[in-house]
């Protein structure tokens, strides 16, 4: 008997179901009727209708994000697919690895202007790792392995898998490819034995030792190899706002985030060290600043990372190793530990004595006696109710920088943020991707009330699926980080960042079936944010905390300034 | 500095504009490029002529690596190697002029291609360099239209490329 023929319809269903997606999140339209005809019929994985499909793309991103797995979002051609642009590249940017199936008019239609037709390969190529359109459907299946495949190896990132209608109706035999081999992709994933060797004694030979963490780390699932480098060295650490949460912040060797609004002391060690060690991370304009600045001392630099292309970008470095983070943290823990020469234990002390006069400065001070709520103290509240042990996802702006210095993140993918495309409207979905993920977990959603707007209605979705969600709005008001900048770069001139009516946030919770409540006073803080995760456990919660209008975000390091050119408080 | 980079890619629709895309979405410079299969049909060769610094050019090579659909790059320049380019050139030829264009075409090895009674159409081959020289010798009124294909290049001797 002839094997079973499949419709390429049930083929997309079969191929998510063997590659053991649990959770997909879309969006229904024309293009993809036949899809979601057989996701009706399906019990292997869970469908999560949002309301806009931008939002199917963060919460599968976030979804990746919180679990390490490949994140699934499905949109209709046209304007699903356009709305869904904004979360691809809300996750290439920081390297998600995500599949976004996107449907397509019919074969012979493509090209002739038809009812929701749009070139969904052409319009999302420089935001994927890689698309494809498919033509036949006996490429289908191999299509799909592929897409995960190259999704989440290397440096991962999103996929998009375009698929006309018809395909979804032509039948040929279903077999889910085990593994795949393309000759043009081969990452890279063993670091050089040499260049290991070369960093390790270069470690060993610093005076003025630094590690810098990024993303890479969180990504590679690196933080457990990265905390026992940097425990068995004993060196200061610093990590970018993508991969706090890869070295416990609490801790004394974590000198906080670098960068824009990084502390003090991790700006200064970065610019003064002698030797750094960069791993997963590429000295991005927001975080080293201006190159040509941090070029005027001189340091020696090793970068690991998986991406060739991430190194010697933006700043030249002396021992680059290519390869997986854990491999190549493996050889280097290992050549240190058997190493006769030990840090220089002198010349490290001075160096600790040196970084503490600079902690000293305490640049996270804010005024704790004001009597109005400060967004700072919001968010230390939150790190003390929840114990630290919350997902805590953002949106963009001030709220995220303070979210970013003033909770302690001591576990990897607890803080799930847009980074690098900066998407205002990422938190929320991005909340209940990670809440889908974890049922049981305290998921709180640090915004604003600007960005808090731009995906608001998926309040919906999460009354659909009872996501107990708190979210935590830092209201002041305004468009703060706007603000901020007019405050100090256009002489006060706010143009266009102040919020004008406003809805009534607590009825809008309401309206949406949710709990709202306004707070107003600093005592008020602690005890609604107790009834949030405790009285309120199973609801989703909207937390309109009425912050200071005028409070800024410190230290700020202008754009285009270095790294010692902070602006204080 | 100019270098022209060979690529092997493979033969799929669209392989050429993630090319084309990443050199103008960060804002690399394209002097030419061309493509055509290879012996093997699942195959392209492309050949790039473009200039930067050393850094950049570094960043080019290894940002064309991370195409999924590139399977191998070269800096040709890096080693020895052949360059050549193919121009048609149709110019104007009449009176004196015709004698004196054949005679051009013959010192550049030049064919002419097709004749008519006010025109010729001469096929010239060679590295960049010399197209441009045949170009600059000719009286610019003279010159009707041009069409150059841009460079393919090859590594001299032992220098295989091929997978
Ligand atoms: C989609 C999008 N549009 C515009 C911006 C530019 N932007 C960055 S921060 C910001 C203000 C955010 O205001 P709000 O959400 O109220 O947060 P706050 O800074 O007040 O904490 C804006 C407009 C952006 N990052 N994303």
């Amino acid at each position: 008997m002839a094997d079973l023929e499949l419709t390429g319809a049930e083929i997309v269903v079969s191929c998510l179901r063997d590659e053991g997606v649990k959770h997909l999140f879309g969006y229904p339209g024309g293009a993809v009727l036949n899809i979601y005809d057989e996701i009706y019929k399906q019990h292997d994985f869970k469908h999560i209708l949002v309301r806009h499909e931008q939002a199917a793309v963060h919460a599968a991103d976030a979804y990746s994000r919180s679990t390490g797995e490949v994140g699934v979002a499905i949109v209709t051609s046209g304007p699903g697919a356009t709305n869904a642009v904004t979360g691809i590249a809300t996750a290439y940017m920081d390297s998600i690895p995500m599949v976004v199936i996107s449907g397509q008019v019919p074969t012979p239609a493509i090209g002739q202007d038809a009812f929701q037709e749009v070139d969904m390969v052409g319009i999302t190529r420089p935001c994927v790792k890689h698309n494809f359109l498919v033509r036949d459907v006996r490429d289908l299946a191999v299509t799909i392995k592929k897409a995960f495949y190259i999704a989440a190896s290397g440096r991962p990132g999103p996929v998009v898998v375009d698929i006309p209608k018809d395909v979804t109706q032509h039948r040929c035999v279903y077999e889910y490819p085990k593994s795949v081999s393309m000759r043009s992709y081969n990452p890279t994933s063993k670091g050089h034995a040499g260049q290991i060797k070369k960093a390790a004694q270069m470690l060993l030979e610093a005076k003025r030792p630094m590690i810098y963490t990024g993303g890479g780390v969180i990504l590679g699932n690196a933080a457990a190899r990265v905390t026992e480098l940097i425990r068995l060295l004993g060196y200061p650490t610093t990590s970018t706002l993508m991969g706090l949460g890869g070295y416990p912040s609490p801790d004394p060797l974590f000198l906080g985030m670098l960068g824009m609004h990084g502390t003090i002391e991790a700006n200064m060690a970065m610019q003064h060290c002698d030797v750094l060690l960069a791993v997963g991370a590429r000295f991005d304009d927001r975080v080293i600043g201006n190159p040509k600045h941090f070029a005027k001392e001189a340091r020696r630099i090793i970068h690991i990372d998986v991406d060739p292309s991430s190194i010697s970008k933006r700043v030249r470095v002396d021992i680059p190793i290519v390869g997986d983070v854990v491999q190549v943290l493996d050889e280097v823990i290992r050549l240190v530990q058997a190493d006769s020469v030990k840090p220089d234990a002198e010349a490290l002390n001075a160096w600790w004595a040196q970084i503490e006069l600079w902690r000293a400065q305490d640049c996270l001070k804010y005024d704790r006696s004001a009597s109005v709520i400060k967004p700072q103290f919001v968010i230390e509240k939150l790190y003390e109710v929840t114990q630290g042990d919350a997902y805590v996802t953002s949106d963009v702006g001030q709220h995220q920088m303070w979210a970013a210095q003033y909770y302690q993140f001591d576990k990897p993918r607890r803080w799930i943020n847009s980074g690098g495309l900066g998407t205002m409207g990422f938190g929320l979905p991005a909340a209940m991707g990670v809440q889908m993920a974890h049922p049981e977990a305290m998921v709180a959603c640090v915004t604003g009330e600007g960005s808090i707007q731009m995906n608001i209605q998926e309040l919906s979705t999460c009354k659909e699926w009872n996501l107990p969600i708190k979210v935590v709005l830092l209201n002041n008001g305004y468009l703060g980080m706007v603000r901020q900048w007019q405050q100090f770069f256009y002489e006060e001139r706010y143009a266009e960042s102040y919020m004008n009516s406003l809805p009534d946030f607590v009825k809008l919770a309401e309206a949406y079936g949710h709990v709202g409540i306004t707070i107003d006073k600093p005592e008020d803080v602690e005890p609604a944010l107790r009834d949030a995760f405790g009285k309120y456990k199973d609801r989703l919660v909207f937390l309109n905390f009425l912050t200071d209008p005028r409070e800024n975000v410190f230290p700020m390091i202008p754009a285009g300034k270095g790294l010692s050119e902070m602006i204080l408080l | 500095m100019r270098h022209i980079l060979s690529l092997l890619m493979e033969n799929e629709s669209g392989a050429l504009s993630r090319v084309a895309g990443l050199f103008s979405a960060r804002a690399y410079n394209i002097e030419s490029l061309t493509v055509a299969p290879t012996e093997d049909a699942t195959l392209s060769r492309m050949t790039i002529v473009t200039r930067g610094s050393t850094d950049v050019i570094e960043q080019i090579t290894k940002q064309l690596n991370k195409l999924i659909d590139v399977v191998k790059v070269q800096d040709l320049t890096d080693g020895s190697h052949i360059e050549r380019e193919l121009m048609l050139v149709k110019v104007r030829a009449t009176g004196d002029q015709r004698e004196e264009m054949k005679r051009l075409a013959d010192i550049f090895r030049g064919r002419i291609l097709d004749v008519s009674d006010k025109t010729y159409t001469i096929e010239l081959t060679g590295p960049g360099s010399k197209l441009d020289a045949f170009l600059h010798a000719v009286e610019p009124s003279t010159i009707l239209e041009t069409v150059r294909t841009g460079a393919s290049g090859i590594g001299r001797g032992d220098r295989i490329m091929k997978i």
